[in-house]
């Protein structure tokens, strides 16, 4: 350091200053570290990426199913004597029986289904929604719809995620043997020559041993809890007599809990070891006939044009009951049957085997259509997951967002110009700017209360209405605004105020003429933040009731709706896997405004900047 | 940046004005050189700006003749610059800045309310250290001024003055043919002849100019430096300028300013070859400044 100093302050340098060993370690040292920075740079970048494309890839390959749906095209009797037989048009119309039209359509497909539960189920694959889109059709052209013998209506969501392959894994076995139907309808046998079933047996007992894997941790869990609790008890007893007055009924009362919760843990252990060694005995006899049940996997045979339930199974047979009547009796070879695993047990899955075996019929007619699902884009809210569409919601956003962009960009523009050119700097203008920033990291929840207590409340605004929506939410954007652009006025430099003044423009004139313009593309790119944020919020709208169930579109700001962020909240909540899926595409329909925004955004910038 | 360094460099005492050896001497220790100009076009009186709590200027007592080029010389910091600001109220725009004394265009007193703002700096123009072009054409650049004074009745008017206005800034020849491209594409030099051309497109009785060759290269200045020489038979001048050598070259009378005084003022040969005041002696054989 001090030879340094002298040298340089002595005016003759040290020739070996910046040559010598030490000099060459610091410079490596030196270009080490910025080495090292670069690294921690790259390895930032490429953690957030990696976690980006995970997160889109999740998302979108949630979302694709979404994206398409299945339509079944049904026989129908929309003929003039069913619907309104003595031509009174549309009162008449509007009020015929869709529901049994829909519902005979269906049912015409399944003449065997001729029990309550079955009927039920054949109904139960088409959308409940299916009545209404008739309806519809019917009165929005009588002329053209009237007299049609078939109707395409949207199945169910189960049955549409089952076309899917959405509902459980499945195998076939291809049979060896010559197979034997003891009848044709009702609770039949099927006898195979060969061992065609053991595989399938095989399966369902690995499916035992696992179950009795499970109730033998459960046993044990039990077991633990009642050693506890005897023990609980015996320190209860012990201590008893002891006990002041003041506190025996407390005691008593434990006691009686715990004795009381030994007696039912004695019974449930009783239970499960009677259940573990009844699933152990089975699974462990292999080859031996089980009997199915719904926490089983399903097995059904395909046979002469029909097919059979398996309620028992062996090694070379089942015995089952009749889903699809046989054709006949006959013995079928080789590929004329097939046997078919359906490996979900039924109490797990939304579909049971009946409905399963129903909608493979209906796809060998071929009446099952795959289509891009326009009705996602083009409905409302809906409580039938098939039948929920992000219109309504994307509608309602863009009122909202019209309402925002009104209020907050002129009302954020003009007090951001006031504070940066005109107000005076004194303590009072510097409350404001203070204040300004602490209400930019205000919760937006808290913008909500407001906008509760204000615009519906007190000045009786329409609840869950875009209006109202948008007025909290520019509230919410105001500070952004008016934050992006002061810095953008700021930044336009003074040398084009005094020239401007300089040839005796106005102070309005200057700022119009001259800094405006050249601040709008920070002005814009700030608006466009502030909108994107306003679009993607959710916890303020919920506030002032954007969260209700709407299944209307809306036609004017005033009518109520929701918005993409809550309806996507809201679905999100649904248990039904198709709601799951269409949670992940209204986030990607989300998203895609969001990046039309900032497009946008960039092109304005774009253009404004070339034209100055 | 001239105004912040003045702030500066005033916060310390003003030298006591030191006696000079002969000639007249003003209240605010001026030493008038030679006799005040024949024809006044704009009188400074008593002139004091304070920026906040700071001094920058300290009783300057100045006429600036009609129809001649007044130089203000001086080392950073001096003033000079706050003075010429001073004569068209751009320290207005500054909101610490504070002046009292008076300041008259004719007869009028430019700080009297009943002053409009905007009317004095159509009447007194003004062209910047730096080029500032408006970011717009050429045509737009000109036609700013005359336009919001409604200075033309309709459009031919207004080319006519644009085009007037660019050739007496000497530039119509360079950009006739481009009008529409914008200002700020064109050179360093041609964007000061630009800025000249925006300033006297209002025609303007007096014409500020500060520093305005200072970002120019020697080609450019001497440009400029013609075109104030020929401007001077239409208009009053004042110069702020760091180059002796320019305000030697282009000016009839030069104002020394030091430390937020006038120091000096009188016909620009006599303050280069004989100076009166020490101070104005040690500046221009460059022993300080």
């Amino acid at each position: 350091m001090t030879d340094i100093a002298s040298a340089s302050s002595g005016g003759s340098a040290d020739p070996d200053l910046h040559t010598s060993d030490a000099a060459r370690r610091r410079l490596k040292a030196r270009y080490a570290s910025e080495f090292r920075f670069k690294m921690y740079g790259i390895a930032a970048v490429l953690t957030a990426g990696f976690f980006l494309v995970l997160l889109l890839s999740t998302i979108v390959g949630q979302a694709l199913p979404a994206f398409v749906s299945h339509q079944v095209t049904i026989p129908v009797d929309l003929s003039q004597e069913t619907l309104d037989p003595d031509n009174q048009g549309e009162s008449v119309l509007r009020r015929a029986n869709y529901d049994a039209v829909v519902r005979d359509g269906i049912r015409s497909l399944y003449p065997f289904a001729e029990s309550r539960d079955d009927r039920r189920t054949v109904s139960g694959l088409i959308s409940s929604g299916s009545a209404v889109r008739v309806r519809d059709a019917v009165l929005a052209d009588p002329n053209g719809t009237i007299g049609q013998t078939s109707f395409t209506v949207p199945l169910d969501d189960t049955a549409d995620l089952y076309f899917k392959d959405q509902v459980s894994d499945e195998r076939r076995v291809v049979p060896t043997g010559t197979a034997t139907p003891t009848g044709t309808q009702g609770t039949i046998q099927v006898l195979s020559t060969a061992n065609d079933f053991r595989g399938l047996l095989a399966d369902v007992k690995d499916f035992l041993a696992q179950d009795a894997e499970g109730v033998e941790r459960e046993l044990a869990g039990k077991e633990r809890s009642l050693e506890r609790a005897i023990l609980d008890l015996a320190s209860y007893q012990t201590r008893l007599p002891d006990v002041a007055e003041s506190r025996r009924n407390f005691f008593e009362d434990q006691i009686n809990i715990l004795e009381r919760g030994i007696v039912s843990l004695n019974r449930d252990i009783e239970n499960l070891t009677a259940e573990l060694a009844d699933l152990q005995a089975r699974s462990q006899t292999a080859g031996a006939e089980e009997a199915l049940s719904t926490a089983l996997p399903s097995v059904l045979v395909e046979i002469n044009g029909g097919v059979v339930k398996a309620s028992r199974i062996s090694a070379t047979g089942i015995e089952g009951e009749v889903i699809i009547p046989l054709q006949s009796t006959a013995a079928a070879v080789g590929e004329a049957w097939s046997i078919r695993e359906i490996v979900l047990p039924e109490r797990n899955r939304k579909l049971d085997d009946r409905s399963i075996v129903y909608l493979d019929l209906l796809a060998e007619q071929d009446r099952v259509e795959r289509t891009f699902n326009t009705v996602f884009f083009t409905s409302g809210a809906s409580r039938e997951a098939e039948l929920a569409g992000i219109w309504g919601a994307v509608v309602g956003s863009f009122f909202t967002m019209i309402v925002t962009l009104s209020l907050a960009f002129p009302l954020g523009v003009a007090a951001a110009i006031y504070l940066e050119e005109f107000a005076p700097k004194n303590r009072f203008t510097q409350i404001i700017e203070v204040n300004i920033n602490n209400l930019a990291a205000v919760p937006s929840i808290v913008f909500g209360l407001l906008g509760l207590a204000v615009f519906l409340n007190v000045f009786g605004m329409p609840r869950s209405a875009p209006i109202v929506g948008g007025m909290v939410l520019a509230l919410m954007t105001l500070p952004t605004i008016i934050i992006a652009s002061r810095a953008a006025l700021r930044a336009v430099p003074p040398s084009i105020r005094e020239g401007a003044l300089g040839v005796g423009a106005s102070k309005l004139q200057t700022v119009l003429h001259h800094v405006l313009p050249l601040a709008m593309p920070g002005i814009l790119t700030g608006t466009i933040i502030g909108m994107a944020q306003a679009l993607g919020e959710t916890a303020p709208l919920l506030m002032i009731g954007m969260v209700a169930f709407i299944v209307d579109v809306p036609s004017t700001p005033l009518d109520p709706s929701t918005v993409m962020p809550v309806q996507i909240f809201m679905w999100a909540d649904f248990p039904e896997v198709l709601f799951r899926q269409k949670t992940s595409a209204a986030i990607l329909v989300l998203l895609a405004f969001l990046i039309t925004m900032n497009a946008l955004a960039v092109i304005l910038r774009k253009r404004f900047e070339r034209r100055w | 940046m001239s105004t912040t360094q003045t702030v500066q460099d005033t916060s310390a005492a003003p030298a006591a004005p030191v006696a000079p050896p002969n000639g007249d001497v003003l209240p605010g220790g001026t030493t008038i050189t030679d006799a005040p100009p024949k024809s006044v076009k704009m009188k400074g009186v008593d002139v004091n700006v304070f920026y906040g709590d700071k001094q920058a200027l300290f009783d300057i007592n100045l006429d600036v003749g009609e129809r001649q080029v007044t130089s203000l010389i001086g080392p950073s910091g001096c003033g000079k610059s706050t003075f010429l600001r001073c004569l068209n109220r751009m320290n207005d725009t500054i909101d610490i800045a504070r002046m009292d004394g008076t300041i008259t265009i004719g007869d009028q007193d430019i700080y009297d309310p009943s002053i409009d703002v905007v009317e004095l700096r159509a009447r007194v123009g003004m062209v910047f250290q730096k080029p500032n072009p408006f970011p717009k054409s050429i045509f737009e650049n000109v036609a700013y001024g005359p336009r919001i004074h409604g200075l033309a009745d309709n459009k031919n008017d207004l080319e006519e003055i644009v085009v007037t206005s660019l050739q007496k800034a000497g530039l119509f020849e360079e950009v006739k043919d481009r009008l529409e491209a914008p200002g700020t594409g064109l050179s360093g030099g041609q964007q000061q002849r630009l800025c000249i051309a925006r300033a006297i497109a209002t025609s303007p009785e007096v014409l500020l100019m500060d520093e305005p060759c200072s970002a120019l290269d020697p080609i450019a200045t001497a440009k400029v430096e013609e075109l104030i020489d020929e401007l001077r038979e239409n208009y009053t001048i004042v110069i702020v300028t760091h180059s002796m050598q320019q305000a030697a070259r282009v000016s009839q009378r030069t104002a020394f300013f030091h430390l937020g005084v006038l120091v000096e003022v009188g016909a620009t040969d006599q303050i280069f070859t004989n100076p009166r005041d020490s101070r104005t002696r040690d500046y221009i054989t460059g022993r300080f400044g």
